[in-house]
């Protein structure tokens, strides 16, 4: 295993550069430029701001200039349009903020979902299974954008009980409606695939040998049952914590949390390059670190499962 | 010299005796209003501002900020007119092409150090720099201060720049033509001082809170980008005894429904309306809902190229499309914001631009219908001969609307089907340069409430006229205008030229629509250009 | 104390058997004992039909701006017989029932096809890299890896100004990305099933890779793959209104019911309600449908699960 998971890590790393080499070629293939607006900059002007940020090389210098930076100098670059800023600036004032929000959105809709699921699969098609899969309807049938603003009619401006938005630092009335609204859809889907992998573990023969020994319920659920219906959950949920912790483009911009998660998509719609370069390489990192966790904990729950 | 400085600490002293009064006071000292002892000022931003460095500036939401923060030669007041700044007066010689600016001896950069002219020196220096790389320095060359273009070319160094330092509180600006607006012109950001030591000491990061040295009513206390970000009064502003508002913040929310609520919610003093809502808005609140002029024009470009649809070289085509628009079912009926139904591209409320008489302007709906039908007639398109054209805009919903309607109206009216394209923001402006479009959603904003700023789109030079609308008429009186002493004549001929060829299809003329709570008081609703400062507003007692 | 998983042996088709028609009937019979996912069923054919027949039936043309609507939407917009706006109007006045049922046509495209390409070309995916393991699985998931964070929405810019814009790239922008999630579940799945006795025995035998993948791999995590595309369905509806914004899906005058959920919940607190409510309606309607439709098909396809 431990092997497995040094090799893995030297796989991280051509990973992560070919994330790079193609994500460089995708931003510069595609129509626009960072400095381009309504009103055109004179060549001059646009060629002084090229040299600037090094956009007068060519590409593959460009690239390995960059690349370079982040090895030697663990530096991601100015960013194209918040130009009193490095990425490393934005990225260390909005990582912790999706983090907090997406880890405790994680944490509630794991433990929820899976307890909604398990319950659901126990008592299939009974009035608990339907209660199950109606609250899992409910949290997701409002899609993120009609959630948030709904939350801040009721709690901001008809009880006047939470702040509209905002972050704070952290504080706690700042973090409630983020949460709720990430968490929800999340929570609906840990709890479906929880339940039907669930049923397919509770018909098992060992399960079914289990409890014909008299084994009780509680016991042949949690002892047995729980680890290797867990199997699929954790397949889904090792992206899904990725995407969680670096944040919704939704949930920041409705609730102004000043998360990085907004840039996955304003920083593209700016041609903001090295900040998306930066998003980028973060979620690239988390994701092949999380699925590699994910591919321990599968050869915990089931040795036999190697390698 | 000693006499001076006991001036000088005479006057701190009053000042500072003045600030406690003032703190103290209920009531304001020009109109005799009682004030409200929570003198904060909350706004909503709907982007994070890109930087908050004068030199680089090119944002409006960020000229918001930094007027604050800073403040040039002279400041604009409600109306939109020069007010002095650090600058007391001004001599213009040599026929509007040198200018000379006394400074005030009691400027102060917050950190107490004085104003001297060669700050403004540096900083305009710094503005034209290549090194500095502004997306702004352009503004610098427009203004035509002596070298500007060469120094932005790299052909000379910035120290060439035509602006020197006579002596601590005189400024001296050479100018390449004559330009009776140069004043005005110092009023935007890119002409604002900036204090060297800092920058040196800082580099890029000497905007933080903490490290950002200022010369405004109101220092930067803090900033989190994509949040807020909150400015406090200034004690070392020279005027600080007449500011009221002791802290302003603004808040960054993206969505302006989500703002709109949160103002309900008493979370902002101000806000925008989001478009078609300034009615019901009105209704409920009329003491809140506010429609003022905005300098800005909306209008379809027009492809002029070869990579048009042919029927669109064909003049009556153009007028067919542009008179059969319906401008006041737009503005009363999709914008609802008091917008003005356009017939040219200057907007009215440009400062000594009177809109020329255009005909169809001043005929009826039902008139201009009849004409267009007619025009389509005779081109030769019709039923039987159907026009098909491409409309490309950027996302948004109000821009949604907007075309919507259009393409229904020439639908109806002339026959005319219309494919909508929309684009995000950098594919759509992309696009449009490279004119693969037959008609394309624009907008224009003055820079300077001078019709030059709009006019100035239409000919063959520019690098905005996306449509490639070119009048070699249109170049020469543009040209002459610059050196005339009165070019209202030559504007006017412009924009009937721009009408009979129908080179851009006016549509309407903007205005800031927006919610502001009732007790705040100060805000110039008649400067065109919307350049509020904190300073001038203050938070009547309920 | 460990105990050795042994999910249920199903068999499509055994070799040597003819087992597999009566298990496909087997299936159909328990399917339809399921009231919940019958009438799901027949709710989403209502919703197919609606979004088929509902032009037909309206007063008035997607495109077509009432004009004594337009600027009193509020006051004049609102559902109506008498005006031939059954669901009301936009906020330019153009029929919201003629407008939400071309949506839900879109929409239900969308949603279906997005799923189909997950379950189709992340179930391969999955298999294939859980199967052979080792050095393919190695390089297949790690593709998986870099794809699930290349910034996406300059792949579609880039789809959008290469190809131009079409329905058909609609579909390849979300079918680039529905497949991923499921390839990975589907793939940790057949880790653990490929070590079970009987796709041991069947490997012994000298069964080719191709027909163990299909006939004895596949049936055992078809359960979890259709349940999983289920919950894709509105995240695909919701997803293909991003797309739209980037200007590459459904343009003017056509729509989806994304786009009018989008909109409709802009307008919310300003007393047009039913501009949300009859998009969502349809929206809630389709996806609880496929959530139902999911559940009784898992359940129809496991052989044990009668019953308990």
């Amino acid at each position: 295993m431990t092997s497995y998971i040094l090799r893995r890590f030297m796989i991280a790393i051509p990973t992560i550069l070919i994330l790079i080499i193609f994500s460089f070629m995708l931003m510069y293939a595609a129509p626009g430029s960072p400095f381009v607006g309504e009103r055109p900059l004179s060549p001059e002007v646009l060629e002084n701001i090229e040299a600037k940020y090094g956009l007068d090389r060519p590409f593959y210098e460009q690239m390995f200039n960059y690349i370079r930076g982040i090895v030697v100098d663990f530096d991601f670059g100015p960013s194209f349009i918040y130009k009193d800023r490095t990425v490393n600036d934005i990225i260390a004032q909005g990582f912790p903020v999706t983090l907090t929000y997406g880890f405790l959105a994680f944490i509630i809709s794991v433990s929820t979902g899976t307890l909604l699921g398990v319950a659901a699969a126990v008592r299939q098609n009974t009035w608990l299974d339907y209660l199950a899969v109606g609250v899992s309807i409910g949290a997701q049938v409002l899609p993120n954008f009609v959630m948030a603003p709904i939350l801040v009619l009721v709690f901001t401006l008809w009880l006047g009980w939470l702040p509209g938005g905002g972050w704070q630092g952290g504080q706690l009335p700042y973090l409630v409606m983020p949460v709720i609204a990430l968490s929800t859809s999340f929570m609906a889907s840990i709890a479906r695939i929880t339940r039907s992998s669930m049923l397919e573990v509770l018909n098992a023969d060992f399960i079914l040998t289990a409890r014909a020994k008299g084994l009780p319920l509680r016991r042949v659920i949690f002892r047995h049952a729980l680890k290797p219906a867990m199997l699929p959950v954790i397949s889904y949920l090792s992206p899904t914590f990725v995407g969680m912790i670096t944040g919704s483009v939704v949930i920041d911009m409705y609730f102004s949390t000043g998360g990085i998660g907004q840039y996955f998509v304003n920083a593209a719609i700016n041609r903001d390059y090295s900040l998306i370069m930066g998003v980028t390489i973060l979620t690239g990192t988390l994701t092949v670190l999380f699925n590699l966790l994910a591919d321990v904990a599968y050869a915990l729950i089931d040795p036999r499962i190697r390698y | 010299m000693k006499q001076k400085t006991v001036v000088t600490l005479v006057m701190s002293i009053f000042v500072l005796a003045n600030q406690g009064i003032v703190h103290a006071a209920t009531s304001h000292p020009v109109t005799g209003e009682s004030l409200s002892d929570n003198q904060t000022f909350t706004y909503r931003l709907l982007d994070e501002v890109p930087t908050l460095d004068p030199q680089l500036n090119q944002d409006s939401e960020g000229f918001n900020v930094l007027r604050d923060l800073f403040e040039g030669l002279f400041n604009q007041d409600s109306e939109g007119n020069l007010a002095p700044g650090v600058a007391e007066s001004y001599i213009a010689s040599n026929l509007n092409r040198t200018w000379t600016f006394d400074l005030r001896k009691n400027a102060k950069w917050s950190n107490g150090d004085p104003i001297t002219a060669d700050d403004f020196v540096y900083a305009w220096r710094r503005a034209v720099d290549p090194a500095t790389a502004s997306p702004y320095a352009w503004y610098v060359e427009l203004s035509s201060v002596v070298n500007a273009a060469a120094i932005i070319a790299g052909e000379k160094p910035p120290s060439e720049l035509g602006v020197k330092a006579l002596d601590d509180h005189t400024l001296e600006v050479r100018l390449e033509q004559s330009l009776p607006y140069f004043p005005e012109m110092t009023t935007y950001a890119t002409f604002f001082p900036a204090h060297q030591p800092t920058i040196e000491a800082h580099g890029t990061a000497w905007t933080r809170p903490g490290n950002m040295v200022s010369n405004g009513a109101y220092i930067l206390t803090n900033h989190v980008p994509n949040e807020y970000h909150s400015r406090q009064r200034n004690p070392m502003y020279w005027n600080n005894q007449a500011t009221i508002i002791e802290k302003v913040t603004g808040r960054v929310i993206n969505d302006e429904n989500q703002a709109l609520t949160r103002y309900l919610a008493d979370e902002l003093d101000q806000t925008g309306i989001p478009a078609g809502q300034y009615p019901n808005l009105e209704d409920q609140y009329p003491d809140e809902a506010t429609s003022a002029p905005l300098l800005c024009t909306y209008y379809f470009a027009v492809n002029h190229t070869d990579s048009a649809d042919p029927a669109l070289l064909n003049v009556k085509v153009r007028k067919a499309l542009s008179w059969s628009l319906d401008r006041d079912v737009l503005v009363d009926s999709v914008l609802k914001g008091g917008q003005y139904p356009a017939y040219n591209f200057t907007h009215r409320a440009t400062a000594g631009f009177e809109p020329p008489v255009i005909e169809y302007g001043t005929m009826t709906q039902a008139e201009r219908d009849a004409e267009a039908k007619r025009l389509m007639a005779e081109a030769g398109y019709g039923a039987d001969a159907p026009l098909n054209l491409k409309l490309i805009y950027n996302t948004s919903e109000s821009h949604k609307q907007i075309v919507t309607v259009a393409s229904q109206m020439w639908k109806q009216k002339l026959g005319v089907e219309t494919e909508l394209v929309n684009y995000e923001w950098k594919t759509y402006l992309d696009i449009r340069k490279n004119q693969q479009f037959d008609l394309a959603r624009a907008g224009w904003c003055g820079d300077y409430n001078e019709a030059s700023t709009f006019l100035d789109l239409m000919t063959s030079t520019s690098g905005a006229n996306d449509g490639r609308y070119f009048n070699s008429k249109v170049d020469e009186l543009m040209r002459e205008s610059k050196t005339l002493a009165d070019p209202k004549p030559n504007y006017n001929q412009v924009e009937m030229m721009i009408a009979d060829d129908m080179a851009i299809i006016p549509i309407y003329h903007y205005t800031s629509v927006f919610m502001l709570k009732s007790d705040i008081k100060g805000w110039p609703y008649n400067n065109v250009q919307q350049n509020w400062y904190s300073k001038d507003l203050y938070r009547s007692a309920p | 104390m460990y105990l050795p998983i042994r999910i249920r042996i199903k068999t499509a088709d055994a070799p040597g058997s003819v087992t597999g028609r009566s298990l496909w009937q087997d299936a159909s019979t328990r399917f339809f004992r399921n009231r919940a996912a019958v009438i799901s069923l027949l709710a989403l054919l209502s919703v197919g039909i609606f979004a088929i027949a509902g032009p037909w039936l309206a007063d008035w043309s997607d495109d077509a701006i009432d004009w004594n609507v337009l600027g009193n939407v509020k006051s004049v917009g609102m559902p109506s017989f008498e005006t031939g706006h059954y669901f009301g109007t936009d906020e330019l006045g153009r029929d919201l029932f003629v407008r939400t049922a071309k949506g839900a046509r879109v929409s239900l495209m969308v949603g279906v096809i997005g799923a189909l390409i997950a379950v189709v070309v992340g179930t391969l995916y999955g298999t294939v890299a859980g199967y052979f393991g080792g050095k393919t699985d190695s390089i297949m998931m790690r593709i998986v890896d870099v794809m699930m964070s290349i910034p996406y929405m300059f792949v579609l810019i880039l789809l959008l100004v290469v190809f131009g814009r079409s329905i058909i790239l609609l579909f390849i922008g979300i079918g680039l990305v529905s497949w991923l999630d499921m390839a990975r579940i589907i793939r940790g799945q057949t880790l653990s099933i490929k070590n079970l006795e009987f796709v041991e025995n069947a490997v012994v035998t000298g069964v080719p890779p191709a027909s163990i993948i299909l006939r004895h791999i596949i049936p055992n995590l078809l359960g979890i793959a259709i349940v999983y595309a289920t919950l894709l369905v509105p995240n695909m509806i919701i997803y293909e209104s991003f797309i739209s914004f980037l200007g590459l899906g459904v343009q003017e005058p056509d729509t989806s019911l994304g786009a009018l959920i989008s909109s409709g919940a802009s307008q919310m607190q300003y007393g047009t309600l039913w501009q949300l409510g009859f998009p969502l309606f349809f929206f809630i309607v389709t996806l609880s449908g496929f959530f139902f439709l999911g559940d009784g098909l898992r359940d129809a396809l496991d052989p044990k699960d009668s019953g308990r």
